[in-house]
């Protein structure tokens, strides 16, 4: 058996290949089973929804030349709003995997090594059951830091003059410049660098501590208004 | 291959070395395989620039060092090293069974394809359109072919392997199961986490995808090239074949299993990330195994290490075979994992398993059947003494110092310091980890134009009969 050819191949490459398929993925397969995948339009929340119209505002002209106008209509804006933010996450998860900013960005927070402190709530399972992490965007190198509680973190003008020149916000970062994302200048993304933007923003917004900053902590109503 | 079987060999009537072994085409292989290995090294060049800011060509769209990181890996695994075993496989597979590969077009049709498919993946990366899976970052438009390209792959050496009667040499064994391996591995990672499973799940088979390429792809083509030349140089058999036994079933066992240890504290269930550490553990006792019954092979010959280059470079891989399995046993653990993952340590075993061990290996074997295929010696032995040190030495500084700068980045991020602070440590780490880049580069260079010179001195004609050495025909 264990110098045959029917062994080797029968027992050696496909039996213990489908033991270890078997019991190292298809055992979270159904251990997940109760939390379905959500689709990139599920994904839309309020924080997100916010972050995608203050682009609107932040960069009217560039917004305007990638999505063109909002409908009058309130109903009809808040469908519209939708739709774009949705196709411009796709594109903006696109250009992340393109990028290749997953080899120096990680997007999950370990319980140890004080990464909460640092990054904020350790990663559940349920923040990755969505289309956009198939496959899913952990990352194993950090050059550069965590992404998962990015979003709503840093404006999105800090996010575009960064990602157009790192150097000018983050003295000594080793992080390459992004320029093909704008039209020249931090100011003018273009669709590309504002699906970026839509992405970056999302990243952690599912959360109750989105923004999440470090130390931050809220200062209790009673406090304030004694010393008001 | 004992000296046994060469008698029995010369006997009888068993066809000859130029009608199994198509020559032109393992050229051809270690060819595509060091052109290859020379963009790689560029890709790396430009990310190592990057790192410590002084890219000279930044803000260029197709040369994003993101991008070209991704060229840096996927054209070493699947342009140099696949190249490079596959040729080596058109030299070892029919001289171990004594029958020709499948087809000689489907030979041809194969390496055109595996081209192909190396430069596409280059292309599409290029282009911005990779897949979000490490070492598979292939375009997913390209993966069907990748894919129909390995199946046939095992359809064309399968055949000799599966015709040959009676019991199977070590080789083959790894040969065959690794045919079925690197099938079902290439399947599972580029379909299953894109397609079907996202999330956590994708993360425990993205994980199985990392390892499972470099165990069960790279691992048993390199561990069947040892056991075939290492026996060849030495002229004698491996020392013990109860050990082959044990090194071979406790791979192929353990191998699979150890995943999940890429992703450890993730959201992925802590038993199964439990399981991946005690498997990886269970597997350093297996190579234990190995090791011991290749340097019992080398037992008494050891001589023969500092003057037989080839050899030399084998016997460093297996060194730094040993030195990365420890180092996975160690690094697996939760505790080390705690401080380690994430940083440049991991970079530094990466470059250590890939460089340090497979290369070498199969840059040695190149050094052994270049002469013989050109049918002439070497332009220079002496570059070639240069390769091997320039190689050796670059490694073992880049991986140490990557491996130690790791360690520094794991403390400072463990102790709440200001991210750039882990930034400002590693300028150091990461200067010195591209000047050994470039000893490394320069040593690679420097055997392309030592192998340049030599096909230009080789002889014009097509010999096919007559073999350079003894060492050719054994």
């Amino acid at each position: 058996m264990f110098e045959r050819k029917s062994g080797i191949i029968l027992i050696a490459g496909i039996g213990f290949f489908a033991l270890a398929f078997l019991s190292n993925a298809v055992v979270p397969v159904l251990m997940y089973q109760h939390m379905p995948e959500k689709s990139v339009k599920e994904l839309i929340n309020g924080n997100l929804r916010y972050q995608f119209e203050d682009l609107a505002q932040r960069f009217p002209e560039a917004f305007e030349k990638a999505y063109g106008q909002p409908p009058a209509d309130p109903d009809q804006a808040s469908t519209w709003y939708n739709d774009h933010c949705e196709s411009a996450l796709k594109l903006g998860h696109q250009i992340y995997v393109g990028e290749g900013c997953w080899h120096c960005h990680s997007q999950f927070v370990r319980p140890v090594s004080n990464e909460d402190r640092r990054w904020g709530p350790v990663s559940k399972s349920w923040e990755y059951q969505n289309e956009l992490q198939r496959p899913v965007m952990f990352g194993t190198r950090r050059v550069g830091p965590d992404l998962c509680r990015e979003g709503g973190r840093r404006s999105s003008d800090w996010q575009a003059v960064h990602f157009f020149n790192p150097e000018a916000l983050s003295v000594g970062s080793p992080m390459p410049k992004y320029p093909w994302l704008f039209d020249g200048a931090p100011d003018k993304p273009t669709i590309r660098g504002l699906a970026l933007l839509t992405y970056i923003q999302w990243l952690g917004s599912w959360h109750e501590t989105y923004p999440y900053y470090e130390d931050y902590i809220p200062v209790p109503i009673k406090t304030a208004s004694k010393t008001e | 291959m004992s000296a046994g079987t060469n008698i029995v060999t010369a006997d009888r009537n068993f066809p000859k070395h130029h009608d199994l072994v198509e020559e032109r085409l393992v050229l051809w292989y270690f060819v595509a395989a060091l052109t290859f290995m020379t963009v790689s090294m560029l890709a790396g060049t430009l990310m190592g620039l990057q790192l410590i800011r002084h890219n000279p060509l930044p803000a260029i769209e197709i040369l994003s060092p993101g991008r070209w990181r991704m060229i840096h890996t996927n054209a070493i695994a699947y342009g140099f090293l696949a190249n490079a075993f596959l040729g080596i496989m058109h030299w070892v597979i029919p001289r171990l069974t004594l029958r020709p590969c499948l087809n000689r077009q489907l030979s041809y049709l194969i390496f055109a394809a595996w081209q192909f498919v190396v430069l596409a993946t280059a292309v599409g990366l290029i282009f911005g359109q990779a897949q979000g899976l490490e070492w598979g970052e292939t375009p997913v438009w390209i993966d069907p072919v990748a894919q129909l390209g390995l199946l046939l792959v095992a359809i064309n050496f399968g055949a000799p392997i599966l015709q040959t009667r009676g019991p199977m040499y070590v080789t083959l064994w790894y040969y065959l199961a690794a045919l079925v391996w690197t099938f079902l591995t290439y399947a599972m990672g580029n379909f299953v986490p894109e397609y079907f499973v996202c999330g956590s799940s994708a993360g425990a088979v993205g994980g199985l995808f990392i390892h499972d390429l470099v165990g069960l792809f790279v691992t048993p083509l390199g561990w069947g090239m040892m056991y075939y030349f290492v026996p060849i140089l030495l002229k004698r058999p491996m020392w013990s074949h109860g050990l082959s036994l044990v090194g071979f079933w406790g791979l192929a066992f353990f191998y699979p299993l150890q995943g999940i240890h890429h992703f450890l504290y993730t959201p992925i269930p802590m038993f199964l990330q439990y399981g991946a550490v005690l498997s990886t553990i269970a597997l350093e006792l297996v190579v234990v195994t190995v090791i011991i019954n290749f340097v019992g092979t080398l037992y008494g010959t050891g001589g023969l290490v500092v003057t037989n280059l080839p050899l030399r470079y084998f016997y460093t891989g297996i060194l730094f075979y040993f030195l990365t399995c420890l180092q996975c046993a160690l690094q697996v653990t939760m505790t080390f994992q705690a401080l380690i993952h994430f940083t440049d340590w991991v970079v530094g075993h990466a470059h250590m398993v890939m460089f340090g061990v497979f290369s070498m290996w199969q840059l040695g074997v190149m050094t052994y059947l270049i002469p013989r295929l050109l049918k002439t010696e070497w332009y220079s032995t002496k570059w070639c003494e240069w390769h091997y040190w320039a190689s050796a030495g670059g490694l073992l500084v880049m991986s140490g110092d990557l491996i130690l700068g790791g360690l520094f980045q794991g403390w400072s991020w463990a102790a709440l310091q200001p991210w750039d602070a882990s930034i400002r440590l590693s300028i150091p780490f990461w200067s010195v980890r591209l000047v050994a880049g470039f000893v490394i580069f320069a040593a690679q260079i420097l055997f392309l134009l030592n192998f340049y010179l030599t096909w230009r001195n080789a002889p014009r004609t097509t010999p096919v009969t007559e073999p350079a050495s003894g060492l050719a025909t054994a």
